[in-house]
């Protein structure tokens, strides 16, 4: 497919990510996990990468920083990263970008850290392995990393162990290991999912902020719409490891245009005690396939397939900026 | 009409393990008081470790409280003999969160479903036989399923076998902790569709518990707001969408985020994080993040839930 995709023209994309497919080899043959993904990224922008579990958006996200053990995974495609390709560059290479210049937030804030390390010494790890500090220097700079993301008391923090922090201070930590070394690009899978929703609004707070602050570029794995709202420039919804529609943020919502996006929209219950309790949800029917179906992966559950849903459908421009990969269009 | 459940002073405490033996207690459920009406959806929000599923447990008298009472049309739990209790629990069944962990992988779909039945000694073989196909047809899966085990199904099917495990015995009230957390979003929409469906057609009572504040406008006739084991506000929908509520509910409200994204998104941040069951605050537990706490007042005293309007009861100060 054409990477016609970014949405300012005139900058060049920070990362382009090109026919990105990953397959796993499975004892029982070939399992694809993402097929054929292609996406940009501009310097600043905030990508959300929307989809429901299994779909490969994390995948897509290991596969950026080369974290899949290949064997089992085997991934083709093209992923630059300022023109330079991180498929096919060392592995040396590859662990001066690591951790630099990508960087990455996990979801679970707590597998994430290692449990027998305090928080300064992980923090103060990326800045010695990257900035080359010494010791004290790296200590000194993780307490202000640790403070520019609204960790209260850093000094006093960076002898504690994971386990003594809240969940909330945990996924402040792994931000604070994310921004020590300025990266460009910070790839946030699912950050907030295993907060309570106060918490999870500071740390939306934290992110708008430090995004606005270090001209950031961020890539926001989420499967909620809600997230993806209020902090993505521009979403690109996922489905069976397919990137079935791409759009600028307030397009999506008003327009959706794959018939998968506009079921996903409709089964999200609105926070609105207006209406009558137990409405029924226009929800989507059946569930993922175990075996993808040839042409569109989503013609059983699609209220308006049809017999040319058996075939491959094209990418379509509804509109500049958005585009769906649909018959219903073409 | 009378109440099928309530609830009344109930508390539940638990004594934590110390390195030189008894530790600090830790105070799970702390003074509650409410009331189910036959046919209603009451929900219970708040956030993690607040004490909703142990509130959950008293109501199905899983656990003993240690204050106060919890009734079940008409009978203390806590009282009854247990031969009485068994009877009890056929009307209160539960849905529990993980549809993974819920289900004994060793038992076949029709096993796990005619357990109820063998337990309460009800009908003979070729009988159940016939009530788990039309349970499974109730949840909207087909009898050939009958045969298969928990680990050949999808995430949302299992939950829908949770749920017919829960209908088994014809119960009034189910307690539905977190039943859709652990889904995706178009599977979540359609088993909340389902326990609409089944409330229609059997008039079941929900205790519904979730973290979820979306959640719980789609279901909710009634909304319960719990903080470190107490109740803040109780209140009708209609008051939630119209009058001013509790500031934690309120901050709740506004910390999620919503799809739309006119809606500029710029929750008023609430400092800090809950305090431990095991250290909750004095005075009214929310008031060391409260925007408009006063001192010393919201220190010194615990604000009662009081009611402020015929469907809206709030523990505040300044409500």
């Amino acid at each position: 497919m054409a990477n016609n995709l970014a949405v300012k023209p005139d900058a060049s994309p920070l990362l382009s990510v090109c026919d990105l497919t990953v397959n796993f080899a499975a004892a029982r043959g070939r399992v694809t996990a993402v097929a054929g993904v292609s996406f940009d990224l501009a310097p600043g922008e905030t990508l959300g990468l929307v989809g429901e579990s299994g779909c490969g958006k994390t995948v897509t996200a290991l596969s950026i920083l080369r974290l899949l053990q290949s064997p089992p995974a085997e991934v083709t495609g093209v992923i630059r990263f300022q023109r330079e390709d991180l498929t096919r560059c060392p592995e040396t290479r590859m662990r001066q970008i690591r951790g630099n210049r990508i960087a990455m937030v996990f979801q679970e804030p707590m597998t994430a850290l290692n449990p027998v390390l305090t928080i300064g010494e992980q923090v103060a790890e990326a800045l010695r392995l990257h900035r080359g500090m010494s010791h004290p220097e790296a200590w000194i700079e993780a307490a202000a990393a640790l403070t520019r993301v609204g960790f209260p008391d850093a000094p006093h923090r960076l002898s504690q162990y994971p386990h003594q922090l809240s969940g909330g201070l945990r996924q402040r930590a792994l931000m604070a290991m994310a921004l020590a070394c300025d990266p460009e690009l910070l790839i946030a899978d699912e950050p907030t999912t295993a907060l309570d929703v106060t918490i999870q609004a500071q740390i939306l707070a934290l992110l708008a902020r430090l995004k606005a602050e270090l001209g950031l570029a961020v890539l926001f794995i989420t499967h909620n719409l809600g997230i993806v709202a209020q902090t993505a420039d521009r979403v690109a919804v996922m489905y069976a490891g397919l990137m079935v529609e791409q759009a600028p943020t307030p397009e999506i919502f008003r327009h959706p245009g794959h018939p998968y996006t506009v079921g996903l929209l409709n089964s999200v219950p609105r926070l609105d005690f207006r209406r009558p309790a137990g409405e029924i949800l226009s929800a989507i029917k059946g569930h993922l396939p175990a075996e993808p179906p040839p042409g569109c992966l989503f013609r059983d559950r699609c209220p308006l397939a049809h017999d040319r849903c058996r075939e491959e459908p094209p990418w379509v421009e509804v509109s500049p900026g958005h585009l769906v990969r649909c018959w219903n269009y073409a | 009409m009378p109440e099928l459940l309530s609830a009344q002073d109930l508390s539940c405490y638990f004594r934590l393990a110390g390195p030189w033996g008894r530790g600090p207690v830790l105070k799970a459920v702390d003074g509650v008081s409410f009331a189910l009406t036959p046919g209603e959806t009451l929900g219970l929000v708040g956030e993690s470790g607040c004490g909703k599923s142990t509130l959950g447990r008293l109501a199905l008298a899983l656990t003993p409280p240690t204050r106060g009472r919890i009734v079940f049309a008409g009978e203390d739990l806590a009282r009854v003999s247990r031969h009485r209790l068994k009877e009890l629990r056929r009307q209160v069944q539960i849905i529990f969160q993980d549809p993974y962990s819920s289900l004994n992988p060793r038992m076949t779909v029709s096993q796990i479903l005619e357990e109820p039945f063998v337990i309460h000694n009800l009908g003979r073989r070729l009988e159940r036989r016939a009530w788990v196909t039309e349970l499974l047809a109730e949840v909207g899966l087909t009898a050939d399923v009958a045969g298969r085990y928990p680990h050949e199904f999808s995430g949302g099917q299992r939950q829908r076998l949770g749920i017919a495990r829960a209908l088994a015995l014809k119960p009034r009230l189910i307690v539905a902790d977190e039943p859709v957390s652990a889904l995706d979003v178009s599977i979540q929409a359609q088993i909340l569709n389902l326990l609409a469906e089944l409330q229609q057609r059997h008039g079941l009572t929900y205790l519904f518990i979730s973290h979820d504040l979306g959640v719980i406008s789609q279901i909710s006739n009634r909304v319960a707001v719990m903080y470190v084991g107490r109740l803040l506000e109780m209140a009708e929908r209609s008051v939630l969408a119209a009058a001013r509520l509790h500031p934690y509910t309120e901050a709740l409200l506004a910390a999620v985020p919503r799809p739309t994204p006119e809606r500029t998104f710029n929750p008023p941040a609430l400092k800090g994080e809950p305090p431990s069951p095991v250290n909750v605050p004095a005075g009214c537990p929310f008031h060391p993040r409260c925007p408009e706490a006063q001192l010393p007042l919201c220190r010194e005293s615990v604000p009662p839930l009081r009611k402020i309007a015929p469907d809206h009861r709030v523990a505040c100060h300044f409500r």
